[in-house]
C-alpha cells in the first residue's frame, strides 16, 4: 500500500473547562488513503467532530488545544505545526495554506456555512480568489463551473442569487462548491446530509461519489448514521467517548461487527423490520471523568473484569485481519469473540494486538 | 367501539403570502391541502413525509393550535372546529402534543416537577401536594425517579428531557397524543428507548397516537398505520408492514428507496429522485408528485420506457418553469470543443447530455418532436419550445389530480371523498337524539335545494353522492346508513359507515387505477 494521504496516530485533544479537564479525543489513531472514503461514526459526544476540526485546527484555542499525537497530511506532521509556535506567522500561513487550499471542510448546516449578504457566486469566487491569483473573469467562470458540477440546473443564472434563493439541498450544494474550489486533496465532510431530507441526502451521497472520482479525492465523512456508512465508505472508524472502538473495512465490520459497541448501535437502529431496536442502556460517561479499562464497560452487556481495569484495550486484530481491529478485551490472544458475537467459537489465537496505542501501524495490509 | 376517537376530514390550512407595507395578499401557502384521516382508541397512526409537506401543519391545525381554513375535525363525536374557547379548552385537557425539542420545549427557571405539574395547574388542580403526587407517580412511569421533581431541565440528558415531555402530556390523563418529531432530536442510542416508552404508555393508558416523524425507521417501529403526505397531501395511508412490503404510491417507494440502509451489501440501490420539492405556494397541476416521479406516466402514443420518458419531461418542465439557459450552454458546448463557437449540433447534443436523454429517441414521432423543441431552444425561443414540448408529451399525471382511493373497492375518488365526508358529518351528531339530528339534517340538506321533506336524494345531493355508486358493497352501507339517518338515528348511521369503511388503505396514483 502506498502512503496514507492523512495519517492520524494518538491524536488527543482536550479542552480545558471550568468543570476540569475534557478529553474531547483521546489517542485516535486512524489513516485515510488516497481517493478512499473514511467514515467517522458515533454518538453525540464520541469525539468525531473534534477529530475532523484537530485535522486542520479549526479548534478554538483556548480552551481547546491539541495535546500530543501526529496528523501526518501527505507526509508532513500538522500537529507539530501547531505545536512549534503558535504566534509564528509563517506556521500560522501554512496552516491556513493547508486549510482550504488541501483540505476542505464542509459542515452540517449550509445554512451557516453562507453569508447571507453576499451572492453565493461572490462567495465563490472569494474561496478560489483567496487561494489562487486569478483574474476576476476567470475566476467567476471556474465558480461557474464549479456550480455546475455539483449539480446545480442553471448555473449561470444562479450565480448571482443569494443564499436565501436555494433550497437546504441547494444550499449544501453551493457549499460543496466552496469546497472544492480548490480542488482539495482532502475533504472533511461533517454530518453534511443530517440536516437534509432522505430524498436529498441521497442525492448528494451520489454527489460525494461522483466528485470523489471526478476530483481524484479522499473524504472523510463524519456522521451518527451507520445507514450513510454504508452506503459511502470504504472503510469505518467507531468512536465512542473519545476513542476507537473498532476499525476495518465497511463490508467486514458490518458483516463482523466485532466490539460490543458497534452491535449494540446496529441493533439500536430503529425500523428494520425484525426483532425491534434495542437500545443501548445506560448514557455515555462524563467527558470530565471517564471510566477506568474500556470506555463502554458501564454500559457493555459482555464486559468482565478486564474491562475494568487500566487503559483502553489496545487494538486486537479480528480473525486475523490486520486490517479490522477491536479495542476490546474479549478479542485478545487466547480470548473468546464469541462471548460478544454469540457465533460458534473462532478462536483468537491469530488475534495478536495491532498497534498498541502508541505503536506505529504503517505496515499494516 | 367501532368509531374512531379522531377523524379529520378535509383538513385545509393556508398562510396567505403577503407583500408591501399594506399587506396585500399575493398569494397562498397551501401548506395542508384537503388532509382525511382516522385515529383510532389504542392505535398509532403515523404521518410521514419531507419537510415542508405539512405533517407538522396538519398536526398543529388538527389539535387547533392553529386555525384550520376549511375541513372537519370530528374528536370523540364533536366537532372541534366548531369549538368555543371554553370547549376548546376541555378539548386541550384530552389532546396533548409533545414537541421535536425537548430542551426549548421546557422553561429553564422552571423545575421539572412545576412543568409537568403546569398543566394540572392551568386545568385546575389546586391541591399543591397531590400535584405533585401526581407528578413523581408519572415520573417514575416514564422511567426516572420521583425525587427528579425539584431538578432542573439542565440536568438532564435530552432523551430524559423527552421523558419528561412524554410525563407532561400524559399528566391530565389525555386520550389522544400528538408526537411531533419525538426522536429526532435524540441519539439513535436512546431513540429505541424513547419508542419503546411510547408504545408501553399507549397500552398503559389505551392513547391514539399520532406520531409525525420524517424517518421511515421510527414509523416502522411503532407505528400501527402510516400516512404519507407530500406537498400538504396524503399520497397513501396503509398498515405499516404492508407499507412497507407492498407500497401503492411512486412517492412512498421512493422515501423507502432513499431511506439509506446499514448494509453496505445494498449501496446504490436507492432510488434517485431529481429535483426538490416544489414551492406549496405554486404547487404543480395534477399529480403533485409528478414533477420528481420516477414512474411518471408515459403517453401511450408514444414507445418510450419511463426513464426516458422522465428524461424528456424534466426537459419540459424546465423549458417552461425556469427556461433553458442557452447562452451557458452554448458556452459550455464551445469549451468543449474547444472552437470559439459552438455549432448548433453541439449545443442540442450538450443539452440533450444535460438531462439524459439519448442522442436520438427510440421513438420516431417522439424523435421529432423533440428535435423540433431543440431547434426552438438553439433559435433562443426558449418558450416556444416549452410550448411544443407541452403539445407534444403530455402525461395524464399532469392533466389530472388523482385522489385518494380505497383498495378493495370499485370507488372513484370523489365517491371516496364525499363518503368520508358524510361519515365525518355524521360523526358530530352520534350522542345528539332524533330530533336534533332531523333538525340538523334539514338545515344542511336546505343549504343545497329547497325541497320540501327531506329524503334520500337530498341527503345524496347535499353530500354530492350519485346514486348508485360506483361499488355495490359500498352502496349497500351507504344506503344503510343514510336510511339510519333519516330515521334519526346518527349513531346507526356512523356505525354502519365506519364498520364498512374501517381504516381502508387509501393510494392517489393514476398508476393503481385500471
Amino acid at each position: 500500500m502506498t502512503e496514507p494521504l492523512l495519517s492520524i496516530r494518538d491524536l488527543r485533544t482536550v479542552f480545558h473547562t471550568d468543570e476540569g479537564l475534557v478529553r474531547a479525543v483521546d489517542g485516535v489513531s486512524f489513516d485515510v488513503g488516497r481517493g478512499e472514503t473514511v467514515c467517522l461514526v458515533g454518538e453525540s459526544g464520541s469525539g468525531k467532530t473534534v477529530t475532523g476540526e484537530s485535522i486542520t485546527r479549526l479548534i478554538r484555542t483556548p480552551p481547546g488545544e491539541v495535546a500530543d499525537g501526529q496528523i501526518v497530511f501527505d507526509g508532513r506532521d500538522l500537529a507539530t505545526l501547531a505545536d512549534d509556535d503558535l504566534r509564528d506567522p509563517e506556521l500560522e500561513r501554512d496552516i491556513a495554506v493547508l486549510r482550504g487550499d488541501r483540505i476542505a471542510h464542509v459542515f452540517q448546516n449550509p445554512q451557516g456555512a453562507l453569508n447571507p449578504v453576499y451572492t453565493v457566486g461572490w462567495q465563490i469566487v472569494e474561496a478560489i480568489l483567496l487561494h489562487e491569483d486569478l483574474p476576476k473573469a476567470e475566476a467567476r467562470a471556474r465558480g461557474v463551473d464549479l456550480l455546475d458540477r455539483v449539480g446545480i440546473p442553471e448555473a449561470t443564472r444562479r450565480f448571482d442569487d443569494y443564499p436565501h434563493e436555494f433550497s437546504g439541498g441547494m444550499k449544501q450544494r453551493v457549499a460543496l462548491a466552496m469546497a472544492l474550489a480548490t480542488n482539495p486533496d482532502l475533504l472533511i465532510a461533517d454530518e453534511p446530509t443530517t440536516a437534509l431530507d432522505v430524498t436529498i441526502q441521497n442525492q448528494i451521497l451520489g454527489l460525494l461519489g461522483e466528485l470523489q472520482d471526478e476530483f481524484d479525492m479522499s473524504i472523510l465523512l463524519i456522521t451518527h448514521d451507520l445507514g450513510v456508512v454504508a452506503e459511502v465508505a470504504d472503510r469505518v472508524v467507531v468512536m465512542y467517548a473519545g476513542k476507537v472502538m473498532e476499525r476495518g473495512d465497511v463490508f467486514d465490520v458490518f458483516e463482523r461487527p466485532s466490539h460490543p459497541y458497534t452491535r449494540a448501535l446496529l441493533d439500536c437502529l430503529p425500523g428494520r423490520g425484525d426483532a425491534g431496536a434495542r437500545s443501548i442502556g445506560g448514557k455515555l460517561p462524563p467527558p470530565t471523568d471517564p471510566p477506568d479499562g474500556c470506555r463502554f464497560h458501564p454500559r457493555c452487556e459482555h464486559a468482565v473484569d478486564a474491562c475494568r481495569r487500566g487503559e483502553q484495550p489496545p487494538d486486537y486484530a479480528v480473525d486475523g485481519d490486520d486490517d479490522h481491529v477491536v479495542s476490546c478485551v474479549h478479542y485478545e490472544p487466547g480470548g473468546d469473540p464469541s462471548v460478544v458475537r454469540g457465533e460458534e467459537a473462532v478462536p483468537a489465537d491469530g488475534g495478536r494486538p495491532v498497534g498498541g496505542d502508541a505503536e506505529d501501524e504503517g505496515d499494516d495490509g | 367501539m367501532t368509531r374512531p376517537l379522531l377523524d379529520v376530514d378535509g383538513l385545509v390550512k393556508q398562510y396567505p403570502v403577503t407583500e408591501g407595507v399594506l399587506r396585500n395578499e399575493v398569494g397562498r401557502v397551501r401548506a395542508v391541502d384537503g388532509v382525511s384521516f382516522t385515529v383510532d382508541r389504542g392505535e398509532t397512526l403515523g404521518l410521514v413525509g419531507e419537510s415542508g409537506c405539512g405533517k407538522s401543519t396538519t398536526a398543529t391545525t388538527a389539535l387547533r393550535l392553529e386555525e384550520p381554513t376549511d375541513g372537519r375535525v370530528v374528536f370523540d363525536g364533536e366537532d372541534v372546529t366548531a369549538y368555543d374557547d371554553k370547549a376548546l379548552k376541555r378539548f386541550r385537557r384530552r389532546a396533548q402534543m409533545v414537541f421535536q425539542d425537548p430542551t426549548s420545549s421546557f422553561d429553564p427557571r422552571m423545575s421539572i416537577g412545576e412543568s409537568v405539574a403546569e398543566p394540572l395547574r392551568v386545568h385546575g388542580m389546586r391541591d399543591r401536594e397531590r400535584r405533585r403526587r401526581i407528578v413523581g407517580d408519572l415520573l417514575e412511569r416514564v422511567g426516572l425517579d420521583a425525587a427528579d421533581v425539584d431538578r432542573y431541565p439542565h440536568e438532564f440528558s435530552g432523551g430524559q428531557k423527552q421523558r419528561v415531555g412524554l410525563a407532561r402530556a400524559l399528566v391530565i390523563n389525555p386520550d389522544l397524543i400528538v408526537a411531533d418529531e419525538p426522536v429526532s432530536a435524540l441519539d439513535v442510542s436512546v431513540q429505541a428507548d424513547i419508542l419503546d416508552l411510547i408504545e408501553r404508555l399507549q397500552a398503559e393508558f389505551g392513547l391514539a397516537i399520532v406520531v409525525i416523524s420524517h424517518d421511515m425507521g421510527v414509523v416502522r417501529e411503532v407505528c400501527d398505520r402510516v400516512a404519507v403526505m407530500y406537498l400538504g397531501e396524503i399520497v397513501e395511508t396503509a398498515p405499516t408492514e404492508r407499507l412497507f412490503e407492498d407500497p401503492q404510491h411512486p412517492y412512498t417507494r421512493a422515501l423507502l428507496g432513499s431511506t439509506p440502509v446499514a448494509d453496505p451489501r445494498r449501496r446504490g440501490r436507492g432510488t434517485k429522485l431529481t429535483g426538490d420539492v416544489p414551492s406549496p405556494s405554486d404547487p404543480p397541476p395534477g399529480c403533485r408528485f409528478h414533477t420528481r416521479c420516477p414512474e411518471v406516466i408515459p403517453d401511450e402514443a408514444y414507445d418510450l420506457d419511463a426513464e426516458t420518458w422522465r428524461a424528456v419531461l424534466n426537459l419540459r418542465l424546465r423549458a417552461a418553469s425556469q427556461g433553458v439557459d442557452v447562452e451557458a450552454v452554448r458556452t459550455y458546448a464551445a469549451a468543449d470543443d474547444g472552437a470559439g463557437a459552438a455549432d448548433p449540433d453541439a449545443v442540442r447534443a450538450a443539452i440533450r447530455e444535460e438531462f439524459d436523454l439519448p442522442p436520438t429517441l427510440p421513438d420516431a414521432r417522439a424523435e421529432e418532436a423533440l428535435s423540433g423543441a431543440l431547434d426552438r431552444i438553439v433559435a433562443g425561443d426558449v418558450d416556444g419550445a416549452a410550448d411544443r414540448l407541452a403539445e407534444a408529451f403530455p402525461t395524464v399525471c399532469r392533466r389530472e389530480r388523482p385522489g385518494l382511493v380505497p383498495e378493495g373497492t370499485d370507488l372513484s375518488a370523489d365517491e371516496w371523498a364525499a363518503i368520508k365526508s358524510l361519515r365525518a358529518w355524521i360523526a358530530t351528531l352520534v350522542d345528539a337524539d332524533e330530533s336534533a339530528v332531523t333538525d340538523r339534517l334539514e338545515r344542511r340538506c336546505a343549504d343545497d335545494r329547497d325541497r320540501d321533506g327531506i329524503d334520500r336524494l337530498a341527503v345524496r345531493a347535499a353530500f354530492r353522492l350519485p346514486e348508485p355508486l360506483s361499488d355495490s358493497d359500498a352502496e349497500r352501507s351507504v344506503g344503510a346508513a343514510i336510511d339510519a339517518l333519516l330515521a334519526g338515528r346518527a349513531d346507526a348511521a356512523a356505525d354502519e359507515l365506519y364498520e364498512a369503511f374501517g381504516p381502508l388503505r387509501e393510494s392517489a396514483c393514476h398508476l393503481n387505477r385500471d
